[in-house]
């Protein structure tokens, strides 16, 4: 099993890489609201009406 | 500065247009190989067609090229509209579509043709190898350079999936990949044995934990809050989802090696985390399933909520099916016979195929400035056809795995086997008719999509979305 040679390496380098996003993530704010995201996407109206769009495309 | 206020929809039509097409073709091939395992006789003798070359051309069409294209589609889609901002460089982006297409399109002639690597799920060649590792950089460079210039200062828990899945393929490609060519179209792998074999499942297990599950729950954590038109049940649980999942994946592998030459505490340790691994899976799957309280009556007259909140019901059951398939008493019974080819197929088609159809069904009205699809009672018809056909093919898979596994084990008081291989295979006979009618159900589904596509599509226009002026608070 000298593969394990290879892969613990690989997965420990992953997992500090994971580890130091995460880090990154709580660390830059990006958790402090758990809530307020999901309601965000759905503010988000992706159903332009068609006649806005064409002008847009257009133009 | 006109091109900045749109956002890149070209790429994302291009992708979802080609999903449906790579779908058709790989389901084809699928029902194909399928009847092949009935009637025998329908290749004509040409090598070309012989069931172990198309076998692979199937798993390849249906994972990288359907379930690829789907990816793609989707999560160029999200990054932008979470991001607020239009896709990073869209020369880049084109690349990534054309040299995907062209993957693609390579392993459609090589497999046929014999060049294989004889890597289940990575059998392409060399050459092919190396033109995907260059397509899979400029996808995170587009990705994640979208990410970077993002006018919302959070990054929504889908592209957080989006991301882990091409960062993991990208090292399960590097790793597993690694080969020393000797043509141009023959290598042999960098490993032997049982190295190579733990490799092997170290990538094969990973290709289904990252290729078609964190990808396709960056699909779910996006499209099936919006086609419900609720948030998320507890986005609190889709980010502790992420990190769990993320933490905790690498090492289901050798459960594909259980009473092989693999050491045995290796396979343990497999088994154990594939255990592990039901928590994550199954806190997922309530999120999304919860996504609906309260909004369940949605459900009866929306045909694309059908497939994405179905879809999660197929997440579930195999993500419950695989933990228990992967502990080795029971693993001794299901190993090589057809439970497993059920198992896949319950969350190949049930899983990943429904929430990237009910992706694309969202999505094309979208595209091409129309309201909704053509037809909506297609889109209903397709998700019964689907569903009855995917029935079909798991519940036959079952009975004929089950009575395989138990046929092949059964011994007389004397210790001779009590039947012979040919009898289990001459039993499992009428479970492969059933088969070949599922996959050609679920096949039709998709004929029926690529028609109200294509109606949707010269209905309507091309359309590329302005981008919506930022709420200031939201700025980055």
């Amino acid at each position: 099993m000298d593969i394990i040679y290879l892969l613990i390496p690989v997965s420990l380098l992953a997992v500090l890489l994971i580890s130091m996003l995460f880090w990154w993530a709580i660390k830059g704010g990006q958790f402090d609201d758990l809530e307020g995201p999901s309601f965000q996407i759905m503010m988000d109206d992706d159903r332009d009406t068609p006649e806005q769009s064409a002008q847009e495309s257009q133009r | 500065m006109e091109a900045q206020a749109t956002y890149n929809y070209k790429v994302v039509r291009q992708f979802a247009v080609m999903t449906v097409v790579w779908g058709i073709v790989g389901m084809l091939v699928g029902v194909i190989i399928a009847a092949m395992l009935v009637w025998p006789d329908l290749n004509p003798g040409l090598p070309w067609l012989t069931y172990g070359r198309l076998r692979p051309l199937h798993t390849n069409a249906v994972i990288f090229a359907f379930g690829g294209c789907g990816l793609f589609a989707t999560s160029y889609y999200v990054v932008q509209r979470t991001c607020q901002v239009r896709l990073f460089c869209d020369k880049l982006a084109a690349f990534t579509f054309w040299g995907w297409q062209l993957v693609i399109l390579l392993a459609a002639i090589t497999l046929p043709l014999g060049y294989t690597s004889g890597k289940e799920y990575a059998e392409l060649e060399w050459p092919i190898d190396i033109l995907i590792t260059i397509v899979w950089v400029a996808y995170a460079l587009v990705f994640f350079g979208t990410i970077v210039k993002r006018k919302v200062k959070h990054i929504y828990v889908a592209n957080w999936f989006f991301g882990g899945f091409i960062l993991t393929v990208a090292i399960l490609h590097l790793v597993n990949s690694a080969e020393l060519p000797v043509t141009f179209w023959k290598s042999y792998s960098a490993y032997s044995g049982a190295q190579d074999a733990m490799v092997q499942w170290w990538y094969g297990h990973n290709a289904v934990g990252f290729f078609l599950t964190a990808g396709f729950l960056g699909i779910m954590y996006y499209f099936v809050p919006k086609q419900a038109g609720r948030p998320v049940y507890s986005y609190r649980l889709s980010v502790v989802h992420f990190w769990a999942l993320i933490f905790t994946y690498m090492w289901a592998g050798p459960h594909h090696l259980h009473y092989t030459a693999l050491p045995d505490w290796t396979q343990s340790l497999g088994m154990v985390f594939s255990l592990i691994l039901l928590a994550p899976s199954w806190g997922g799957m309530i999120n999304g399933i919860m996504t609906l309280s309260g909004a369940w009556h949605k459900l009866r007259d929306d045909p694309i909520l059908k497939f994405l909140v179905v879809s999660l019901s197929f997440y579930g059951m195999s993500t419950f099916e695989g933990p228990m398939m992967s502990i080795k008493t029971v693993n001794a019974l299901s190993h090589y016979t057809e439970w497993t080819v059920g198992h896949v197929h319950s969350g190949a088609l049930g899983w990943v195929g429904f929430i990237t159809i009910g992706a694309i069904y969202y999505l094309i009205p979208r595209l091409f400035g129309r309201d909704e699809m053509y037809s909506k009672k297609l889109v209903e018809t397709h998700f019964w056809v689907a569903t009855i056909g995917i029935v079909l093919y798991i519940a036959s898979m079952w009975i004929a795995g089950v009575m395989e596994g138990l046929m092949w084990r059964a011994f007389n008081s004397d210790g001779t086997l009590t039947y012979t291989f040919v009898e289990a295979l001459k039993q499992k006979y009428p479970y492969y008719i059933i088969r070949v009618l599922g996959g050609a159900l679920y096949l039709s589904g998709m004929i029926m999509m690529f028609y109200n596509v294509i109606k949707t599509i010269s209905a309507g226009k091309a359309v590329d979305a302005a981008i919506p002026a930022t709420n200031a608070a939201h700025h980055a």
